[in-house]
């Protein structure tokens, strides 16, 4: 690794992307900024529509550039992403940056063998011949797990499992080492037993070759497992943000409280009822005013002057810790120790 | 068995799709074992959880219940009376009494007719009119489910995931029925969401007295919902238990290895229980492992467990009713598997 080790490897400022629609102006991402290292994990928590998905579509530049109006910047290592022509955007897909997707069956095409999709991406970007690639992909199979991999390098996806299909996504997105892996909610699909394989496997490849994971989940236990930081995501912003330990023990979002405490879990007191979150996710074609979170949020009423309705709380992040909220310090620490300890009684 | 007969009482319940091939003439070359002899009883008001991987039949187990398959062989009573070959018209009674709540809440309401009119369509079809008529009782049920009944001519389309699956919470609820069948009513739901709905099943279940059969992958869920939880694996029930003896003192190696396989959102150095790492993937059920099923990725497998199958019994140690099919069953005190993964898990 280079001595740019301690500067961000990506760096997301400010992004807004905006589809337009029949209906009106869609704001997917609304303002967002994060920067990840070489070598960590960020993991990317928000339910469906937060905007999670769409953030890292367009890190790959794969949007619509047609009905999509993306404001901001994205650098990946030194070099602007947002407005690059398609050629360069060609030559870091698969190669620099490359994402897993979360549906492996419908992301590989049916028609062509397993290695000749692996081995395409290889071929593209060093040109090499085609038995070359082929050596390469028996090798990343190997590397992912997959048994007798020379035979079954010239399977076709309905041929393999739905563990296997997602090892072999793996191995095409990392067949030519690149720095920057976006996984978005790779496991939802898989059962407990091969989802804790394949995070080992993520975890054991990029201890290997210190590749930065963007990690898309809408599951806290899977963010515990794998993200060295985590950012919450609501309504196409950023909520909180800062280290595993510090969202999950001490979180400072009451969005943040509501994920946490509507999960149930394998100690959760079972004759206590789940306490969700009121209401469901906004539209973004016609998102709340102010803090977004507002109208499902139990604690608006408590910051005065109806502030959260009115102004949009600001993200100040100190040491890569944040939150975007109107409540006090004082507030927060009462409110969520009273939550915290209504749960475990 | 005691005295008092079970509400429903599945025994040596098996289903087996036949797999057609061949050239010209299409014959039967095999059969996918979807579900393969299954004993259970679910109580009159009582919730049983049936868990497990995609594959395992837990789905197939709910379609057969409710008589939307034709069983292959085994025996299915509902209330002492053999349903398992009732033909239609023999059926009809039973069917307004077992209800289905799907896992689609997109999928599984008919886009073009309102609200009320799905809600009433049970009523439509048994020809019930309860007193005040029929959009009443719909209004009552939006009610009972946490809708408002203003919205009773509104379409599917208008109402979110969530909102949906009340809609068929409420389908299910309107004839009264004493057994409903869930399969995995929240899973397609966000994390918020899931929360408010196995809130209200909850509410449902102990406030209308109806039996549940609650199918779902997520341990979690089910805990919390079940009173009594089966855990398949490839078609056959491996472990069947009251809740607090299956999740506190798991015997079979596959339960254990599923409850630990749980992503939990702590940040503990030291984790609750030891991650056992299963590797492999479900063999096929078209062609399923010799004796016991799960041998192929356990660590305790031995010659025996490639020959002989291991019943469902009370093995030493288990409480009454809680089964366990293992030769090795696992004791609270067994040293855990050893690891299969490489690497130790790295310290948080």
């Amino acid at each position: 690794m280079t001595s740019t080790d301690q500067q961000p490897f990506l760096s997301i400022k400010d992004l807004k992307v905006h589809f337009s629609t029949e209906d009106g102006t869609v704001k997917a991402v609304d303002g967002l900024s994060f920067d990840l290292v070489r070598g960590k994990t960020l993991g990317i928590v928000g339910e469906s529509g937060s905007g999670k998905s769409v953030t890292n579509l367009t890190i790959l530049g794969l949007h619509n550039p047609d009905s999509t109006k993306v404001e901001g910047s994205i650098t990946l290592d030194g070099e602007e992403l947002n407005g690059a022509s398609e050629k360069t955007l060609e030559k870091l897909r698969g190669n620099k940056m490359s994402m897993i997707f979360q549906d492996a069956l419908t992301s590989l095409s049916p028609y062509h063998t397993i290695g000749k999709q692996i081995g395409e991406t290889y071929r593209k970007h060093t040109g090499c011949s085609k038995k070359a690639a082929r050596d390469r992909a028996i090798e990343m199979l190997r590397r992912v797990g997959i048994p007798q991999p020379e035979v079954r390098v010239d399977d076709y996806p309905h041929q393999f499992s739905g563990g296997m299909r997602q090892r072999a996504m793996i191995a095409m997105a990392l067949v030519c080492d690149p720095e920057l892996l976006i996984a978005d909610e790779p496991t939802t699909a898989l059962d407990v037993t091969v989802q804790a394989q394949i995070m080992d496997l993520l975890k054991d490849l990029q201890k290997e070759f210190g590749t930065a994971i963007i990690f898309i989940t809408h599951d806290l236990g899977v963010i515990a497992d794998i993200a060295d930081d985590v950012l919450v995501m609501y309504g196409g912003r950023c909520v909180e943000r800062g280290s595993k330990k510090e969202v999950l023990r001490d979180p400072q979002h009451p969005y943040t409280w509501g994920l946490l405490s509507s999960m149930p879990s394998l100690d959760h007191p079972v004759d206590v009822p789940l306490n969700p979150i009121p209401g469901s996710p906004p539209s973004l074609l016609n998102p709340p005013s102010g803090c977004r979170f507002h109208p499902r949020c139990a604690f608006a009423e408590k910051v005065e002057g109806g502030l959260c309705s009115s102004e949009r709380p600001l993200l100040e992040i100190v040491d890569g810790r944040g939150s975007a909220c109107h409540l006090t310090a004082e507030q927060r620490g009462e409110y969520f120790s009273d939550l915290a300890g209504s749960a475990a009684n | 068995m005691s005295s008092t007969t079970p509400l429903l009482d599945v025994s040596g319940l098996t289903k087996h799709f036949p797999i057609k091939g061949g050239f010209p003439i299409r014959r039967t070359v095999g059969h996918v074992q979807a579900v393969d002899g299954l004993d259970f009883q679910v109580g009159e008001g009582e919730s049983l959880g049936l868990v497990g991987e995609s594959g395992c039949g837990k789905s197939t187990t709910g379609r057969l219940i409710t008589r939307l398959l034709e069983p292959t062989a085994g025996k299915i009573s509902y209330q002492g009376k053999d349903i398992t070959h009732a033909n239609r018209k023999q059926l009809a009674p039973v069917r307004s009494e077992i209800q289905m709540i799907f896992q689609d809440p997109y999928a599984s309401l008919n886009p073009r007719h309102t609200v009320g009119k799905i809600i009433a369509g049970p009523m439509e079809i048994n020809d019930i009119n309860p007193a005040g008529g029929r959009e009443k009782r719909v209004r009552e049920l939006l009610e009972i489910v946490g809708l408002n009944p203003e919205h009773y001519n509104r379409f599917p389309h208008e109402f979110s995931g969530g909102q949906r699956q009340r809609i068929g919470v409420a389908r299910a609820l309107a004839l009264e029925p004493k057994l409903i069948v869930a399969d995995e009513p929240v899973s397609a739901l966000d994390v918020s969401i899931q929360a408010q709905v196995v809130n209200l099943l909850q509410k449902v279940q102990q406030e209308l007295g109806i039996a549940f059969v609650f199918i779902a992958h997520d341990l979690a869920v089910v805990r919390h919902f079940s009173q009594r939880v089966a855990v398949m694996y490839l078609g056959k029930i491996v472990e069947i238990a009251d809740r607090d003896d299956l999740y506190g003192n798991p015997r079979h190696p596959y339960t254990r290895a599923l409850l630990s396989a749980v992503p939990e959102a702590t940040v503990d150095e030291t984790p609750a229980r030891e991650r056992i790492r299963l590797q492999g993937d479900v063999p096929s059920p078209i062609n399923p492992p010799s004796g016991c099923r799960f041998r192929t990725r356990c660590w305790k497998a031995t010659e025996k467990c490639a020959t002989e199958a291991p019943p469902l019994v009370q093995v030493e140690g288990n409480k009454p009713g809680h089964l366990t099919a293992c030769h090795y069953p696992e004791t609270a005190d067994t040293v855990p598997a050893p690891r299969l993964s490489k690497d130790p898990e790295p310290a948080v």
